[in-house]
């Protein structure tokens, strides 16, 4: 395949014109030595047809069709097909970042759209138009809240989801600060005067609720600022906003809202904020306005704050945003409206409470005994049961050993509204079955 | 045109959900949990489907016309790609899936790609765009100088992000001049060059279009210094298959999927910032690793790595885009977009040069920088911008990089074809013509665009950032 | 304009008394081009002469206010929170932005009086 327009006949014509001999006399500044003569050591073209076929080859190496309990961060949501009609609009998935205004309203709107609303969902005054994915969005919430506080030591809860904790750590070790992961317990002992922030997960990575209203007042008291993670935003159709209930930053990801789980990316990183706290805010942020004639428009706004103008002073040096997955965020947030997202909450809290009830009835442990959304904890005899369950093309639980040594055969389960009544059932019996053996 | 919040009535819904096909339990969270009431609007999939049609209509992407946008690259983005990327087996699958071997076999080969075009012997692919592979790389600068190492040097022309990324890390910036040919002062160089030094930042070609002739002279200065040279890769359109980063000295680099290797921008992202290193830094590089053992591919750990950026492993339905599109062009065709790109760049300054002012009137690579210096009647750079609206043209970049005066860097790039060039060419000098005999027409600009000029002072002043809580 | 002194970073002093009043100069303003936001220095911290003790932000770049000389801020010009365009339009008198008790009066004497400082702008517009 070519993309490359111009003929032979041109191109000739074109190096004529300028006086230039040959395309070679153009590389004229690159050093001789380091000039490539041949070519690069990389298979010849392929037409369309070979170009399909070989990676439709790859994709089939991969094996989607299960019937998944997975979660874990990662959600597998049903999303309306009007999603991908939109996105597919080449005038919003060709366009850049909208520096030009004027000809750019369309993905300016859409962002002030997307931002009021995550505002309302998160219980908050103002979002950003969005960062890389949840974990980026922790960490850059962690810098805020040291340059809001002035102080230099983070707090976070060890139920928050272990590759966010691994970010969180990143980009704290960068930035000079201090990290600490504690126990829920700990929570009085360990925020103290030197703290900027206490990190928390809600639901955490276990599926519970957790009940930060208790620990926002020893938090505020001391002068530090709650940041909450809502890594499965759709739960927010059912729960408080965080908001609501004293967080100062809520972050999160936003790829349960119109984004397939794409092995892991592109996702979505959710920020909101207070009022007195949004010039604080990394990333870029989508404000309204008008035009010469007084018309309402739209305009990336409170640049000054972003890298290509504050430079060494900039909050962060984030400058670009997901703004394609922002997108079908919005349009699967404007399809749910006020009445979808609480039955999609509906759906999902008590498809997940049927099988956990299910499962606690043949006998296992819920681990966890906390209210809890989409995702549960339950302890099995043998974590081996995973490759029972794949014979019958069902993907279990995530086995949380891995991450949490004190887990044993403990598995994370997820059950959103695509998981019907009878693939529930039928998971049950496997587990009993060949855990009877 | 109204906000989906203005086209809310009351007791529609878009979206149909499944039954509950199991008995409702009562109770599930305790009350103080529960949310009263969620403020969303409510409108059928019909509104909502005008409503996203007319924003998109109100948009201009590379498939609308000419975006000779400099250092972004916004070259076309091929539609297999696009069909490629929704496979349902890339689609729908999840990061913690087993099942995983021909993704896994698809960033390996990726990153072998990206390794062999550019000379580095190490790559990570999960940083979610260029700034993000920046930050990546800043951080592993310092854990390798073990923090002891505090200042990064940076040419007066670079990119916004580089400063911004080193003080993420904790490092200062110091600026290097540039020399009257538009690259680095070596003098400059050599004067603040000192064992404080961990890096330098280098875009290449630099931000005016320019290639660092004097490369090997700096990567020997610098590397003598026992300092690092980080690169810049936003700009690797001009050398693919020309010339490779890794033999100009390169330790470390990013790259930009979305610009070089033609994934859509997406308005704004996803992107993808891939970080490229030799040997002695792989052990440093961002988690997870992707490994060839035994005919199987495997997440495994670098040794000593930085930790994490994000979560799982990157963009990759950005990947795939990437990876299927350096298939399909091959070889043959990276070395013909940087001599395509590079050709078009120089046709076009040659032109225009001769009626807007050429700072540095050198030998171009894949984009040049003119100035509004001598555009009459006070007509600035952003006039002219606005004015190219009227046009139907994207405008090029503007005011950057801060060293010339009203900066226009424009990149054609390799997918356009000398007709729309000419086009583009004779539209800048008519708008030049209109800044003599009618300033007022280009000072007022835009004229024809859905919105006319736009107020970001008062947006700045009168902050409203939401529908609901205008401030 | 006259009995004005100036810094090399376009901060204006006039002193009164023991106090000086600081703001930026219409070289500055004209620099910066529309102002947006201010973010002024909280009264009673202590400034030190050359160290940034504001920031002016517009819509295309931001600039640190350096303090010109150490002491105490006494006072802040509070309107400039709502109406930070005041800058913009009478940079000398309704845009002054702090005042502050000097510490040391002999810092004066670093700073340009208001031939060195037209010297300065002049070189610095190419």
């Amino acid at each position: 395949m070519n993309f490359i327009i111009n003929t032979d006949e041109q191109i000739e014509g074109m190096l004529k014109s300028i006086g230039i001999p040959s395309v070679n006399d153009l590389f004229k500044d690159i050093p001789e030595k380091i000039l490539i003569k041949c070519n690069l050591k990389i298979d010849d073209s392929l037409s369309e047809l070979e170009l399909k076929n070989k990676l439709k080859g790859l994709s089939d190496k991969n094996k989607s069709g299960f019937v998944s309990f997975l979660g874990a961060g990662s959600y597998n949501h049903y999303i309306p097909s009007v999603v991908n009609h939109i996105v597919s609009r080449s005038e919003f998935y060709t366009a850049y970042t909208p520096y030009q205004p004027e000809i750019s309203q369309g993905m300016l709107q859409s962002i002030y759209e997307y931002e009021s609303l995550i505002a309302e969902l998160t219980g908050m005054d103002v979002a950003n138009a969005s960062l890389y994915d949840g974990a980026s969005a922790l960490s850059e919430a962690c810098i805020m809240s040291s340059d809001i506080t002035k102080r230099k030591k983070i707090v976070m809860l060890q139920s928050i989801h272990p590759e966010y904790r691994e970010a969180v750590k990143t980009y704290c070790n960068a930035h000079d600060l201090e990290i600490e992961e504690i126990k829920r317990e700990e929570i009085r002992g360990k925020v103290d005067d030197k703290t900027a922030a206490l990190l928390v997960q809600s639901p955490n990575f276990f599926g519970c609720v957790e009940d930060f209203k208790k620990i926002e007042r020893s938090v505020h008291d001391i002068g530090a600022l709650l940041v909450v993670a809502v890594v499965e935003p759709t739960s927010l159709g059912i729960l408080k906003s965080p908001g609501s209930l004293g967080a100062d930053i809520v972050v999160g990801e936003g790829q349960s809202f119109g984004n397939q789980m794409n092995f892991g990316g592109p996702y979505l990183g959710i920020m909101a904020t207070k009022d007195k706290y949004k010039r604080y805010l990394p990333g870029r942020i989508v404000g309204a306005t008008c035009d010469s004639l007084g018309d309402r428009a739209f305009v990336l706004t409170l640049q000054a704050r972003e890298q290509h103008i504050r430079r060494e002073k900039a909050s962060s040096n984030i400058c670009s945003n997901e703004a394609l997955c922002a997108l079908a965020a919005l349009v699967h947030l404007a399809m749910l409206g006020k009445q979808g997202i609480k039955e999609l909450a509906e759906l999902n809290i008590q498809k997940a409470h049927y099988l956990a009830d299910k499962l606690k009835e043949a006998g296992f442990e819920l681990v966890f005994d906390e209210p809890f959304y989409n995702e549960f904890v339950i302890k099995v005899d043998d974590s081996k049961i995973n490759e029972k369950l794949l014979k019958h093309n069902i993907l279990g639980g995530l086995e949380l050993e891995n991450y949490y040594s004190e887990l044993k055969n403990c598995l994370l389960f997820c059950v959103t509204e695509v998981t019907k009544k009878t693939e529930m059932d039928k998971l049950v019996e496997i587990i009993k079955n060949e855990t009877d053996i | 045109m109204k906000l989906i919040f203005e086209k809310s009535v009351k007791g529609r819904k878009g979206i149909s959900l499944p039954r509950l096909d199991i008995p409702k339990k009562e109770g599930l969270i305790p009350k103080e949990f529960v949310r009263e009431g969620i403020n969303l609007p409510e409108l059928s999939e019909i509104d909502i489907v005008r409503h996203f049609i007319d924003l998109s209509r109100r948009n201009f992407g590379v498939d609308n016309g000419f975006y000779p946008l400099g250092s972004c690259t916004m070259k076309y983005n091929p539609k297999i790609n696009e069909d490629i990327a929704r496979l349902e087996g890339f689609a729908m699958l999840h990061p913690y899936n087993p099942f995983n071997q021909g993704a896994l076999q698809l960033m390996f080969e990726l990153g072998e790609d990206l390794k062999e075009i550019t000379g580095m012997e190490a790559i990570t692919l999960s940083p979610a765009a260029g700034a993000h592979g920046e930050l990546a790389g800043l951080m592993l600068i310092k854990k390798y100088f073990e923090g002891k190492r505090r200042i990064i040097l940076t040419p007066d022309s670079s990119h916004g992000t580089n400063p911004a990324s080193s003080s993420m890390c904790g490092f200062e910036t110091v600026t290097i001049k540039s020399n009257t040919k538009g690259q680095v002062d070596l003098e400059d160089l050599e004067r603040n060059l000192n064992d404080n030094v961990a890096a330098i930042m280098l875009t290449i070609p630099n931000t005016l279009g320019i290639f660092e002739e004097n490369i090997l002279e700096i990567s020997r200065m610098v590397h003598n210094n026992g300092s690092l040279l980080y690169m810049d890769g936003a700009n690797m359109n001009a050398l693919l298959g020309k010339v490779k980063p890794g033999e100009m000295g390169v330790d470390i680099m990013h790259l930009n999927l979305h610009k070089t290797f033609g994934t859509p921008h997406g308005g704004g992202g996803p992107g993808a910032g891939p970080v490229a290193v030799k040997a002695f830094l792989e052990p440093y590089l961002p988690n997870p690793k992707i490994e060839r053992k035994g005919g199987l591919y495997l997440l495994t750990k670098h040794e000593k790595s930085i930790g994490r950026v994000r979560a799982f492993y990157g963009n990759f339905n950005v990947m795939v885009k990437a990876y299927s599109y350096i298939r399909s062009i091959g070889a043959d065709g990276l070395r013909k977009v940087a001599e395509n790109a590079v050709l078009n760049a120089n046709y076009m300054k040659e032109k225009l040069k001769r009626h807007y002012k050429l700072k540095y009137d050198y030998l171009c690579k894949h984009e040049f920088v003119l100035s509004d210096e001598g555009i009459p009647n006070e007509v600035s750079t952003n006039d002219i911008a606005k004015r190219l609206l009227d046009y139907g043209f994207h405008p090029p970049t503007i005011y950057f990089p801060l060293i010339v005066h009203g900066a226009i860097m424009i990149e054609p790039n390799e997918t356009e074809g000398k007709e729309m060039l000419d086009m583009f060419i004779e539209t800048m000098i008519k708008i030049k013509d209109e800044a003599g005999s009618d300033p007022e027409i280009v000072k007022t600009a835009p004229h024809t665009t859905p919105v006319r000029r736009v107020d970001a002072v008062k947006a700045a002043r009168e902050l409203d950032l939401n529908w609901n809580n205008k401030f | 304009m006259q009995e004005l002194k100036y810094s090399k970073d376009h901060e204006w002093v006039k002193v009164e008394g023991d106090n000086a009043i600081v703001g930026i100069t219409d070289f500055a303003q004209k620099q910066l081009t529309d102002i947006v936001f201010i973010e002024l220095p909280e009264i009673g911290k202590r400034a030190t002469a050359s160290t940034p003790m504001a920031v002016v932000e517009s819509v295309k770049s931001v600039s640190d206010v350096f303090a010109p000389v150490s002491g105490e801020i006494i006072d802040v010009n509070s309107k400039l929170q709502d109406n930070p365009e005041i800058i913009n339009k009478d940079p000398y008198n309704t845009g002054w932005i702090a005042k502050i008790r000097m510490e040391n009066k002999n810092e004066l004497d670093d700073l340009m009086d208001s031939e060195s400082y037209k010297k300065l702008t002049k070189s610095e517009s190419h």
